[in-house]
């Protein structure tokens, strides 16, 4: 008798579980991701090239998510990580006479090592704080890579890098580059999706929500913020690694408070605090950058409008938005 | 003499030049049930905020169970044993009521560091967060987020997040606020069935409710401790209706 009970505890215990996959979402996954599989087969170059950049827009854009959208941190020095990593990696290659592994893994390693750094001086403040203080230091990073020039090459930017060949495979052409991205964007979505998903992840939005009282329940919410920007940190360097082999060239607006604010922009006009905000968010602002830009001039006030436009329509970013539209249309009501 | 579970030595808080909290010493032994009381401003929460570590005192001791904790920082308190509630609602509100007390479950365990597998597959949390909420009867409103319940059950929710952790010292800040008659027995008799073993320290304003629930009680007044002792000789105490029964 108290088996059937244990079991049947089990089952209730394990039933209610939100529906997460469900056949409609399923469904989403496996379109977008046959359309993206197969985009090479009916696309020029420079739309392949786009897609690449696209791609590691929007792992740059996921990275700052875990920190803007489910740690509730606003940073605005996001582009450090992506810059030094791919510094590193261009410097210790073309000056330090390394061969590709080594400077990669120097790259991932030693960005992720500055980002603890970081961490350590940013989080003392949170908020309008931790905004400042991030800006702060990647403006450091921007002038030493501006100024320092014996080093840096100051403003002509670091040139001379090739790209790898991971296992043996060309990756020169713009189709290999982009098949090779989307198996760095597949690893890193999954990566980062497990984590918010995680345990650890339901205490990060916890200490997003309610700090104080995460603090009181036993977590430790300096330990779980600052976990979570050296994660975020890593992202970034590996997002910073793909940009530098696509450019074959770094320079240091890639550290600038621009290529920041761009990636704020994408997390929150694509939805913060989600997974698809930030890829869509990311996909926007760079088909707007590189396919507006030619024929519009100032596609940076075009950005603002489309931006300004998101804010009134959709406050919550365009993915939670578009949801909720389509759940009024289909009549699901809440 | 037993060891106390709380400990408070000429306890000082000045936030700027405003005395918070002046020479405070209590000492609450295992079990007990205190009631601390006094007028709005009394410096009551802010004792709390002292005994949970979310601030810290300008002078003075803390101790549980003998163990100095004054400037130990507050989740480090929580492991020893320490749980609270909030005078404002303090839940996650987008979240499930079983999905709040899972993270009160959460806390003390060495799972929270997990970051590959997803909190809702962990059946055990929730089959023991079920049985909490069904303590506070909420446990038919399980999968509902706390922006669906009422107020009175919300601060039930509050409660129950400190009883998850099956604390040995419960610090409760009004958990009678706000609440109409009805409620106001519930949450008497859902604080009344708390376990002997955990000691209680209550702030509360409903006199008629809370000292029934009580043995010792402290009056506070502008941040000093005015009256402290048994139940009785508080409430007849001529000070105490000076400056709390008024006139």
């Amino acid at each position: 008798m108290s088996k059937v009970e244990a079991t049947d505890t089990a089952a209730a215990a394990a039933a209610p579980v939100e529906k997460r996959n469900t056949p409609l979402r399923l469904a989403v996954y496996a379109v977008s991701g046959a359309l993206l599989l197969a985009l090479p087969l009916f696309s020029g170059d420079f739309y392949i090239n786009l897609a690449s950049q696209i791609l590691i827009a929007a792992i740059f854009a996921l990275s700052l998510n875990l920190l803007v959208g489910y740690g509730g941190l606003s940073s605005l020095g996001h582009a450090s990580f992506l810059g030094l990593s791919a510094y590193f990696a261009a410097w210790f290659f073309t000056r330090g006479g390394m061969d590709h592994t080594s400077s990669a893994l120097i790259a991932l390693f030693g960005t992720t090592v500055v980002a603890g750094l970081f961490g350590l001086i940013a989080l003392r403040a949170s908020g309008l704080g931790f905004l400042m203080i991030t800006l702060a230091l990647s403006q450091v990073l921007w002038g030493v890579a501006f100024r320092w020039s014996s080093v840096t090459n100051g403003d002509n930017g670091l040139s001379g890098l090739t790209r790898p060949m991971p296992f043996g495979l060309d990756i020169n052409g713009a189709d290999s580059f982009y098949w090779f991205s989307l198996v760095i964007f597949a690893v890193s979505f999954v990566l980062m999706a497990v984590f918010t998903e995680s345990a650890f992840g339901s205490a990060l939005r916890g200490t997003r929500d309610q700090p104080r009282r995460m603090a009181a329940l036993g977590f430790d919410v300096w330990l779980i913020r600052w976990i979570t920007f050296v994660y975020a940190g890593f992202w970034g360097a590996v997002a910073g690694l793909l940009y530098v082999y696509y450019h074959k060239y770094i320079h240091p607006t890639s550290l600038s408070i621009t290529a920041s604010a761009e990636g704020l922009l994408a997390v929150i006009a694509g939805g913060s605090g989600t997974l698809g905000g930030p890829v869509v968010g990311a996909a926007l602002v760079m088909i707007l950058k590189n396919y507006a830009s030619a024929y519009v001039e100032r596609w940076n006030m075009l950005l603002g409008l489309v931006f300004l436009f998101i804010v009134i329509f959709m406050p919550e970013g365009l993915v939670p938005g578009t949801k909720r539209l389509w759940k009024r249309f289909t009549g699901g009501g809440k | 003499m037993t060891t106390p579970a709380l400990e408070i030595i000429d306890l000082n808080k000045n936030f700027g030049g405003l005395p918070a909290t002046q020479n405070v010493s209590i000492s609450v032994q295992p079990g007990e049930r205190r009631l601390i009381i006094g007028p709005n401003g009394a410096g009551k929460t802010t004792l709390f905020n002292q005994i949970t570590g979310d601030f810290f005192p300008t002078s003075g001791t803390i101790k549980l169970f003998g163990k100095e904790v004054t400037r130990l920082r507050p989740h480090k308190r929580a492991h020893m044993g320490l749980a609270r509630t909030y005078q404002i609602i303090t839940l996650f509100n987008k979240d499930t009521l079983v999905h709040n007390i899972t993270l009160g479950l959460l806390g003390l365990r060495t799972t929270r560091w997990n970051m590959l597998r997803p909190l809702a597959t962990y059946g055990d949390m929730r089959t023991e967060a079920i049985r909490v909420l069904g303590l506070v009867n909420l446990d038919h409103l399980a999968d509902r987020p706390v922006t669906d319940i009422s107020y009175g059950e919300k601060r039930r929710v509050e409660i129950a997040m400190a009883l998850a952790q099956k604390p040995k010292v419960l610090l409760l800040d009004e958990p009678l606020a706000g609440l109409s008659a009805g409620e106001r027995t519930n949450v008497k008799d859902l604080v009344a069935s708390i376990p002997r073993e955990v000691t209680v320290v209550m702030i509360e304003h409903d006199m008629d409710t809370a000292l029934e629930l009580a043995e010792t009680v402290t009056l506070l007044h502008y941040g000093k401790v005015i009256v402290d002792g048994p139940h009785d000789a508080v409430v007849a105490d001529e000070k105490t209706r000076e400056v709390y029964l008024g006139h």
